[in-house]
């Protein structure tokens, strides 16, 4: 055994808390839990059978997609049967300040940086400049967004949105307004992972994992060696590899839209398009809901739900497309989707590619 | 090893009292190091040297940050000429007027109080 092998682990359940506003008082810990339980009686395991928990998430929106990998290790090499992925967030009803405290960073606090979004911005600035990339191509991302989120019945935002709405909304850090920005919602949630050999006697299908890939590039903007090359590149690499799938297998794309330029680079770095065309590839409706490429297909964290560290709800909304759970929403005869997962500022990238049993 | 004496930042801080922008320099990996630090990023070698940057640098990216409240101000990154990247703002210049490719020249900045003197950056034509 050399390494992570491909469809060495299964996720075989998985859930959201409460989203959006959640009641008052609940706690992080209450919607893990609300979470957990839901996603084991998804695949009716009970707690007794867990042996293994992945919560941490010291690296940001990315940690849960470095979660897969970790559990697939553990499961692979026996050290547990059956893993839990769990998030949970109340930032919205107790406020975005209380719940991420940033650190003092003397090298860049005193510009007054509005983290993460100045940062993102920065990298938006250098898109737009190398590869003349327009707002109008960033909000593509945001309408696109939307109008997935509206064929979500759980999604925050049920308004249809237009290119000019994004454009004339409140602008945060130029060029992005609100309307580029991904919501501030609460939310919380859980996966479940086993081996194989188990996931087949359980509820549902279980949805394979074919790869996973991970990169760390830096930890402050100013540290990023090219602001519009993410470590999506080595991770997706990494992952099409271990899957031994490239981009033109994938039939359903979930990507962490933390900011519209996230799509965008993503899009890129993953080989979705070539580096420098994601701003014309996402524009006129190609990443929407009738385009033909399925982007983020739950609404994304731009109008579905962004509780403080979305990677989670990636592997969600992907483990159900593959499971043809998603109504409205569903992505016709998928077999294979991409969860790839964003943390810090641009800092760590990590991919997880997900395929239903006739891919393994 | 040796104990360090003097912490990266303390050292950092000293020259820009000074009116200095200070740098490492890895002479393993031959680039310069910035922010400053114990380790070279390049190597993993502790030996980082310090040098002074003539404060001279092109804008990298930008952007405009808009508060809640009070005037929208410049955020920018520097390449400065030695080959090291600083997070500033480009100031004597309204915020979104500062363009990407724009040669700039350090001016040391001093809050006054306790809070310590920062780099900024101001166009180098009107310098």
């Amino acid at each position: 055994m050399d390494g992570l092998q491909r469809g060495s682990a299964a996720i075989v359940g998985v859930a959201e808390s409460d989203l959006g506003a959640v009641a008052n008082e609940m706690s992080p810990i209450d919607l893990m839990a609300q979470g957990i339980h839901r996603a084991l009686a998804d695949c009716g395991l009970g707690l007794r059978d867990v042996d293994g928990l992945l919560c941490a998430t010291i690296l940001g929106g990315s940690s849960f997609m470095f979660h897969v990998a970790h559990a697939q290790a553990a499961l692979q090499l026996g050290l547990c049967k059956v893993a839990v992925i769990a998030y949970g967030s109340t930032q919205r009803t107790i406020g975005r300040r209380q719940a991420s405290v940033r650190e003092y960073n003397p090298y860049e606090t005193p510009f007054r940086p509005f983290l993460p979004s100045t940062a993102y911005a920065l990298a938006a600035s250098r898109h737009m400049h190398q590869f003349g990339t327009t707002r109008e191509q960033l909000a593509a991302v945001a309408v696109a967004a939307r109008d997935w989120a509206l064929l979500n019945p759980v999604a925050w935002e049920k308004k249809p949105l237009t290119i000019s709405e994004v454009l004339s909304a409140r602008m945060i850090s130029y060029p992005f307004t609100v309307r580029d920005c991904c919501l501030v919602t609460d939310g919380g949630g859980a996966v479940i992972m086993t081996t194989p050999q188990r996931a087949r006697s359980l509820k549902k299908p279980p949805i394979f994992v074919l790869g996973c890939g991970q990169a760390i590039t830096h930890a402050n903007i100013s540290s990023m060696p090219d602001l519009t090359v993410t470590g999506a590149l080595p991770s997706g690499r990494a992952a099409y590899a271990m899957a031994g799938l490239g981009p033109t297998d994938i039939d359903v794309v979930e990507l962490y839209d933390a900011f519209t330029i996230n799509t965008i680079l993503f899009l890129e770095d993953l080989g979705f398009c070539p580096k420098g065309e994601g701003g014309r590839f996402v524009a006129h409706g190609r990443i929407a809901p009738k385009g033909n490429l399925p982007v983020n297909t739950n609404g994304g964290g731009l109008s579905y739900c962004h509780p403080g560290m979305y990677g989670l709800f990636l592997l969600i909304e992907a483990t159900r497309q593959l499971r043809h759970e998603c109504g409205a929403r569903q992505v016709a005869d998928c077999e294979t989707a991409i969860a790839h997962g964003n943390g810090g500022v641009l800092s760590s990238q990590s991919t997880v590619i997900l395929g239903t049993q006739a891919t393994f | 090893m040796e104990r360090i004496a003097e912490s990266p930042l303390a050292v950092y801080q000293a020259h820009l009292e000074k009116g200095e922008l200070a740098y490492q320099w890895s002479p393993e990996a031959q680039k310069a190091v910035f922010y400053p630090r114990v380790i070279c990023p390049f190597t993993g070698s502790d030996r980082l040297e310090w040098r002074v940057s003539a404060g001279l640098g092109t804008v990298y990216a930008t952007t405009v940050t808009h508060p809640r409240e009070g005037a929208p101000y410049n955020v920018a990154l520097i390449d400065c000429d030695e080959g090291f990247r600083l997070m500033s703002r480009v100031e004597d210049l309204a915020p979104e007027a500062v363009r990407i490719g724009l040669r700039v020249k350090l001016r040391v900045h001093r809050p006054g109080g306790e809070d310590p003197a920062y780099p900024v950056f101001v166009p180098l034509d009107s310098a």
